[in-house]
């Protein structure tokens, strides 16, 4: 079987790849260009193509598997009414996905299967990321309050870490963002 | 407390009633508070409307018709309450191309601009190479619109010819890499094409049918029954918001507004330029003004009418190649939905027309019609090759047409 994935992320299509390739009997192909994209879809002549709900070229996808219909190409869109519920969890994940027509379900679904899982392990492997970024963020300006507090007041470090917890406490706020105040008031102030 | 209400939208210029709407607290007043989800294309717009992530959604006018028909996808039934504007998209050709078909800093006249992109059509043709177009969506305004404009100046559509899918963002790069010869899209694309030097602005819809049905707010007609109370609350909102949007006070807050990233994440000046009517038509040259490029607000804009669904259905029976159906016109004329719009706005200050059809294209200058409620004038609605469309021989229309 013929699985095409397009995706514009490179990163989130080694993802998929990476899960699919686990599967017997199919060939992957990734394309994450958007220039030529139907060109390759003819070459590839996929039997499967996944593609990423965010991506501007599902349009252009769809437009084609119609043209392709008509002239009698076997290739249509996966809306099988009777399989609601697998498209809401693709939609939920971020994943469209067409099929050859006629293709027996009993195959489609291991592999779609899979694609939401690797989609969906792919926003979590984001949502880490972006979380980890923003720790690191809070910790930079907890620092830089720290050091404010310190050369303004004469404190050591942790008697200035003891305050701004003070503060965060009667406040009923987050002890970053009583730094982030304190970081902004300073450069206000005509600090660097 | 406010019901919430999901809309999904395509980060174009059209889409500034529900996001205004949201941002300057109208729809709080109304008691409905709005989330909106954007998306990059109409297939996954129209996908989290089907499969429930949103309740409505900002969508070409065509793609709600053929997704009730189950055209290209089993069919769904939608309803369209409101109508998001009219018009607002232009016609962009490769610089070269562009100044064969009009002349020096003008738009383009539609027959005389036609007729010169016939000879270079033919030309193309002749070469092996014919014209191509982008268009953004197979079930667009922008298609029907191109392919009337084409037709009417003898260049056969499907023949003479091609016009594919091209995304809006792309549309500029598509021009400047040579894969399309001109284009048909919502602003900011034309501009953003016209900024880069990759295209000239040489037609605005508005010229081809000066009051086309353009975006409409869809939702599934049995989410409309469910949440009918806070669907017309949000329709009295986005009316409010359709008030302050066209007025020129506040151009220069909501290009602001519909600027930022979460929205259509560009240009304030360019954006400006499309709600102000202002158009940049080719690089380095004047801003031309082009009275009711958008058209938001005036004569009941938002008003669906049900002649408007029908035309749109005239044109699918033409351009899909299936014949025409009496059920399924009657269906895609039952996507509109006047009397929601009717029972949101009565007793309001809005004016609400007497009738729920009118005769397309038949306005030649300023007529007053008859209101349910308020008062109304129309001005002048037709087409550029003077063809009439009237609802009562909609079969005859087509018959014409072809």
């Amino acid at each position: 079987m013929r699985i095409a994935i397009i995706d514009e992320s490179a990163a989130r299509a080694s993802i998929i790849q990476e899960g699919l390739a686990a599967l017997d009997d199919c060939e992957l192909f990734v394309v994450t260009e958007r220039r030529g994209l139907l060109a390759r879809m003819g070459e590839i002549d996929p039997d499967i193509v996944l593609m990423d709900l965010g991506n501007p070229s599902r349009d252009v996808l769809e437009e084609y598997f119609a043209v392709s219909r008509a002239l009698q190409r076997p290739i249509a869109m996966f809306v099988d009414e009777s399989d609601d519920e697998s498209i809401a969890a693709s939609v939920e994940a971020g994943v469209s996905s067409y099929v050859v027509d006629g293709m027996a379900p009993g195959r489609i679904r291991p592999i779609l299967d899979l694609a939401v899982r690797r989609f969906n392990a792919f926003s979590r492997l984001q949502q880490d990321l972006a979380e980890a970024k923003s720790k690191l963020a809070e910790r930079e300006s907890i620092d830089k309050a720290k050091r404010i507090l310190m050369d303004s007041r004469g404190l050591p470090e942790p008697k200035a870490y003891a305050e701004l917890r003070k503060a965060a406490m009667n406040q009923g706020k987050r002890i970053a963002d009583i730094a982030e105040a304190i970081v902004t008031a300073h450069n206000l102030m005509g600090n660097p | 407390m406010s019901t919430e209400l999901t809309i999904g939208f395509l980060p174009l210029v059209d889409a500034c009633l529900p996001i205004l709407a949201h941002e300057h607290g109208f729809a709080e007043e109304e008691g409905v508070s709005i989330r909106l989800v954007k998306d990059m294309s109409w297939a996954t717009v129209l996908d989290r409307l089907l499969y429930g992530h949103s309740d409505a959604a900002h969508l070409v006018a065509p793609l709600a018709i053929a997704t009730t028909l189950g055209r290209g996808r089993p069919a769904q039934p939608l309803s369209v309450p409101f109508v998001l504007g009219l018009n607002g998209n232009a016609i962009t050709l490769r610089p070269e191309l562009a100044q064969r078909v009009r002349s020096g800093d003008e738009i383009g006249d539609p027959a005389e601009a036609g007729a010169a992109l016939k000879e270079i059509a033919e030309e193309r043709l002749r070469a092996g190479d014919p014209l191509r177009f982008g268009v953004v969506h197979r079930y667009s305004s922008h298609n029907y619109m191109l392919r009337y404009w084409l037709a009417a100046c003898g260049i056969r559509p499907d023949h003479d010819v091609e016009i594919s899918t091209v995304p809006p963002p792309f549309c500029a790069d598509a021009l400047k890499q040579g894969e399309v010869d001109g284009i048909c899209v919502g602003e900011p694309w034309n501009s953003v094409a016209v900024e880069q030097g990759a295209g000239e602005i040489v037609l605005s819809t508005a010229q081809i049918w000066r009051r086309g049905v353009e975006k409409v707010l869809a939702l599934r007609e049995g989410v409309l029954t469910e949440k009918r109370e806070s669907v017309e609350r949000l329709i009295r909102a986005l009316c409010k918001a359709g008030a302050h949007f066209v007025d020129p006070a506040n151009w220069e807050l909501n290009a602001g507004i519909l600027a930022r990233p979460e929205y259509l994440d560009g240009s304030a000046e360019l954006i400006r330029r499309a709600i102000s009517d202002q158009l940049l038509i080719a690089r380095g040259g004047p801003l031309v003004h082009y009275p009711d490029f958008m058209f938001q607000h005036r004569e009941a804009a938002n008003f669906p009418w049900v002649s408007q669904a029908e035309w749109l259905y005239t044109q699918m029976v033409r351009w899909d190649a299936i014949p025409f159906d009496a059920e399924e016109c009657r269906k895609a004329a039952g996507v509109f939905r006047p009397d929601v719009y009717r029972s949101a706005l009565l007793g309001t200050g809005a004016p609400l027309p007497g009738a729920s059809s009118k005769v397309e294209g038949s306005l030649a200058s300023t007529t007053v019609v008859g209101t349910q409620q308020g008062s109304m004038t129309l001005e002048k609605n037709v087409f550029f090759d003077g063809v009439v469309f009237d609802p009562s021989d909609i079969e005859g229309y087509i018959s014409h047409l072809s």
